[in-house]
């Protein structure tokens, strides 16, 4: 049963190549200069045929793949079908719900557009404000997490300014800043700051005193206790801020392009939408559910790595 | 029953020689609960640790053993009396005052190594001292665990190398809270020789909570037992032995019966009203 397991990605694939290959297509999707679903299905079947018939050499691949072969069958599975609900029989409305040619076309014919131009200026704005308000975030939540002071100032304006949805400020925000690049770079930056400095401060403030009392009789100071005891000790909260900031993030920079900033993705997406291309406006999806699914691993990479010292003490 | 010790000095240290010497001076100490009551921790505590004496502090669970500690520590402040350290009053913690804690405590994000080289870090003096933290670690018999995590540490190893991140500091003065409390009898005997041997060689004077009797005859100049209710010094007892100590010496064993007589039938029969 488990070996047959592996056969059923290939499998699917190649029966999204039959159906793709012989099934005549609609005459309402509107046809595309090559069959690109096509090649990436015959690549795909090649592919996870070549795994599925030596991935049991390696012991690490084979396991993977028993793991994830009803998965990638079950998904391809589910692409052939749209294909058949598009391409072949036209069962939603065509300009809507584009044949995955033509968004395979989109990608394989503008990916340079889309990668150099719109991901590049969508990605220097989403890091600048992510950086900025994460910085922010770890200064103001370890201020208020360690000063009383700091607290008395800082937290009225958490609690007032921090729930309004930093989309909420599009109005404002894009006509007081010089540009829409900094306009949007503060949104996104507060969008960030506001979970970040939340967490940094409760993760301080749930840190176990005898922590900061064996640190002091070993001789730190205030200043190597924070940066020391506390700062490290929050870390897991510090994470969660930051989980949540680039989430909030995402949402702050797709609205931003839609509503004000005139280049990036979600103004590309906004863009081909008016013009009623969906199959670009997908493409433009595709590449931003891509681009985020990377940089969330990053950080869930970075976050193993700054806290290996939990595997064991908390389960994720 | 109290005799006079005879402490045996060794070489010629260096930094805290012949320092580190403690005075508690009528000293208070009550906690205030949530609900306002305040209950009396301390009272009119009296207590002299002679520079490089070894002083064991023995009693009932919640007789003020770890507050008296603690005070000493600089961690909290006593509501009256005095606290002292070579006459100089005790204002707050630092690494003079080495203390270690009834449960380890280790760092979570920190490797063994680095817990143990917390206090030279803080102090910077890691640079010139790096290698006792491996002295320390091997002391402890944690050579090899130097890169491991607390949470893979057993209990007693956690406990070992605690007590390696206080040792490593070599404080003026060490307090240890039960520090082989979790250990089994063959390590905690070994354990015992080593904070005699760094005791001797360092003339560091220690202060050690503990519940065991013979571990308080093995190591210390004088036995300070204390009663509940509040908490306060019962009886102080010198132990007259010379080091290294027989532990089934006959005298050993008298005066054992000595002092669990005091900690079993004295504290009762000198507070009829204590009610548990
Ligand atoms: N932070 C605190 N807040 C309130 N009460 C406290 C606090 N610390 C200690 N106490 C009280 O002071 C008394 C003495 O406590 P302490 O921890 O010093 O006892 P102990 O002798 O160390 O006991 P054990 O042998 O069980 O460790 C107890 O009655 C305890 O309830
Ligand atoms: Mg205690």
């Amino acid at each position: 049963m488990t070996k047959l397991r592996v056969w059923w990605p290939p499998l699917s694939a190649l029966a999204a190549v039959a159906v793709d290959l012989w099934l005549s297509n609609s005459s309402r999707q509107p046809s595309v200069r090559h069959p690109f679903l096509l090649y990436c299905l015959l690549a795909a079947a090649a592919a996870l045929g070549l795994l599925a018939a030596f991935g049991r050499r390696c012991p690490r691949l084979a396991a993977w793949l028993e793991n994830k072969a009803v998965f990638y069958g079950t998904a391809l599975l589910a692409l052939n079908t749209y294909n058949l609900a598009t391409k072949k029989l036209a069962l939603l409305p065509a300009i809507f719900f584009p044949a995955p040619d033509r968004v395979i076309g989109v990608l394989a014919l503008d990916w340079r557009y889309l990668l150099f131009d719109c991901l590049w200026s969508s990605a220097k704005l989403l890091f600048s404000g992510f950086l900025a308000g994460a910085a922010a975030g770890l200064v103001t939540g370890v201020a208020v997490g360690f000063s009383k002071r700091a607290g008395y100032w800082v937290n009225p304006l958490i609690r007032t300014i921090g729930p309004i949805p930093s989309t909420a400020w599009i109005p404002i925000v894009l006509v007081a800043f010089p540009t829409t690049f900094l306009g949007g770079a503060f949104l996104i930056a507060l969008a960030v700051w506001f979970p970040t400095t939340v967490m940094t401060s409760s993760g301080i403030a749930n840190v176990q005193n005898a922590f900061f009392e064996v640190s002091s009789t070993l001789g730190a100071d205030r200043r190597y206790q924070i940066f020391h005891v506390g700062i490290p000790a929050a870390m897991p909260f510090i994470f969660i801020g930051l989980f949540t900031g680039s989430c909030s993030s995402f949402i702050t920079l797709m609205t931003a392009e839609m509503l004000g900033v005139k280049n990036g993705i979600g103004w590309y997406i906004n863009w081909q939408r008016e013009m009623l291309s969906y199959a670009n406006v997908y493409a433009g999806l595709i590449i931003v559910a891509a681009s985020f699914f990377v940089l969330i691993t990053l950080l869930f990479k970075l976050r193993d790595y700054v806290l290996v010292w939990q595997k064991g003490v908390i389960k994720w | 029953m109290v005799m006079p010790g005879n402490f045996p000095r060794a070489g010629n240290g260096t930094d805290g020689d012949g320092l580190g010497e403690i005075r508690a001076e009528n000293v208070v100490k009550a906690f205030r609960h949530h609900d306002g009551t305040e209950v009396a921790a301390l009272s009119g505590v009296e207590l002299r640790v002679r520079a490089g004496e070894f002083v064991s502090l023995i009693g009932p669970s919640g007789c003020g053993k770890s507050t008296l500690l603690r005070l000493i520590a600089g961690l909290i402040q006593p509501n009256s009396g005095r606290l002292s350290i070579d006459g100089a009053e005790i204002a707050g913690p630092d690494w003079e005052k080495g203390l270690v804690f009834q449960n380890p405590l280790l760092f979570p994000w920190m490797n063994i190594r680095d817990n143990v080289a917390f206090g030279l870090r803080a102090r910077k003096v890691y640079r010139e001292r790096k290698n006792e933290v491996e002295t320390f670690l091997k002391l402890v018999g944690l050579e090899k665990f130097g890169r491991s995590y607390p949470h893979q540490l057993s209990g007693g190893m956690a406990q070992r190398a605690s007590l390696a991140r206080a040792l490593v500091n070599r404080p003026r003065v060490l307090l240890m809270d039960e520090p082989l409390g979790a250990l089994d009898a063959f390590t905690r005997m070994n354990m015992q020789d080593e904070i005699l041997r760094i005791w001797r060689e360092r003339k560091t004077t220690m202060v050690m909570v503990t519940h065991d009797v013979d571990e308080a005859l093995y190591l210390s100049d004088r036995v300070v037992v204390m009663s509940p209710g509040p908490g306060r010094i019962d009886t102080a007892i010198y132990i007259p032995f010379s080091r290294p100590r027989a532990r089934s010496d006959p005298d050993f064993l008298h005066l054992r019966a000595t002092i669990l007589k005091i900690l079993n039938f004295g504290g009762q029969s000198r507070e009829p009203n204590y009610q548990i």
